[in-house]
């Protein structure tokens, strides 16, 4: 018999023996599994840096490896492009929810990839604000209920989910945009792929990326992580459609 | 023949590996951890592939594969 090998080993991106503090069925946890992944496929494990924008995300820096700092409310694309340009070699990454990059921090999030700034944009679109315990977001579904839209959103008074990589696909500088999930094996190993791109494109230097999941809050969705599955796919999915919004590295030949 | 582990101090008890595995080798266990949650367990081990789906979409890296 052939001898056994190991063929999927927990990345060193994450604190060995360390237990995330996110929720059942959260995935916040996978997508930190996959930056180390990406990360340590690359070799870059040890010049990664990561700046954490204020939500459940925060939960993070008592799991990750890499160095970091945590930004004020919104604040990661104008940390982030300080840091990346004063260590242009460090591979500099943002990670942030839909509260943090596109409410509070619109401005910066806007300006940043305007700039074409050479850092890696993580965004986590769970549609809602998960840390604060479930309050509106500007990507908060049509009807969908929060604590602050008790009666579901209504556009006439809250106005209408907000597609942040349509918008930014508007903007001339940005190198990479693409929208992924982590419902299934096949989905984590695609937005695996796709946050490894984005690094390549930055180690390249190449500009801005962006890569947009769209998830859960299987604990202020009020579903079980199973049942959560199902709205993602059934609702989110369909406001937020999962694909390349642009590619610039793919036009080259 | 292939082979997962599971750390269970660290398993969530989401389900996930549990419908992904193409194999139907892992149940949620009737056993807590330390935090409380039922955790998952491997079954029928002879029928496992080693195709890792468990692995890929557990958000918690408790599972590691070997084939
Ligand atoms: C300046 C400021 N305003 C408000 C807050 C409260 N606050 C903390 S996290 C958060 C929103 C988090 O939502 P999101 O970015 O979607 O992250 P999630 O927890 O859903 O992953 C808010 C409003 C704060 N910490 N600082
Ligand atoms: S509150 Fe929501 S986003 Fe935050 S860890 Fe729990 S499930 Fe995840
Ligand atoms: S490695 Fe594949 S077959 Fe084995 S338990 Fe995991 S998902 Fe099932
Ligand atoms: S996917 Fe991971 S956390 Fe979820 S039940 Fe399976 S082993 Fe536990
Ligand atoms: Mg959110």
């Amino acid at each position: 018999m052939a001898e056994e090998k190991k063929v999927y080993t927990r990345t060193k991106g994450i604190i060995e023996g360390a237990v995330s503090g996110f929720c059942p069925g959260c995935m916040h946890s996978t997508i930190h599994k996959i930056i180390g992944e990406a990360a340590e496929e690359l070799g870059q494990l040890d010049n990664l840096v990561r700046v954490e924008g204020v939500g459940c995300c925060g939960l993070g820096q008592f799991y990750v490896t890499c160095d970091e700092t945590i930004a004020a409310h919104g604040r990661a694309g104008a940390v982030a492009t300080g840091i990346k340009r004063s260590s242009p070699n460090s591979l500099v990454y943002t990670y942030q929810g839909d509260g943090d990059l596109a409410a509070i921090g619109l401005a910066e999030t806007m300006s940043a990839a305007n700039r074409g700034e050479n850092f890696t944009v993580i965004f986590v679109n769970n549609g809602i604000y998960g840390m604060t315990g479930g309050q509106m977001a500007p990507t908060t579904l049509v009807g969908m209920k929060s604590t602050t839209t008790p009666g579901g959103r209504n556009p006439e008074e809250h106005g209408y989910p907000m597609h942040m990589s349509e918008i930014l696909n508007q903007l001339t500088a940005p190198y990479y945009i693409e929208r992924v999930s982590c419902d299934t094996p096949q989905h984590v190993i695609a937005a695996r792929k796709a946050i490894k791109k984005a690094f390549q494109y930055q180690l390249d230097g190449k500009g801005y990326s962006i890569v947009e999941i769209v998830t859960s809050c299987p604990t202020n969705w009020g579903l079980d992580p199973l049942k959560s599955l199902d709205f993602l796919r059934e609702k989110m999915f369909e406001e937020y459609p999962l694909g390349v919004f642009r590619d610039e590295g793919k036009k080259l030949k | 023949m292939a082979r997962i582990e599971i750390t269970t101090e660290a398993c969530k008890s989401c389900s996930y590996c549990v419908i992904s595995c193409p194999k139907q080798c892992i149940e949620i266990s009737d056993k807590v951890n330390s935090k409380g949650y039922l955790y998952a367990a491997s079954v029928r081990p002879e029928d496992c592939i080693g195709c890792a789906m468990c692995a890929q979409i557990c958000p918690e890296s408790a599972i590691e594969v070997w084939r």
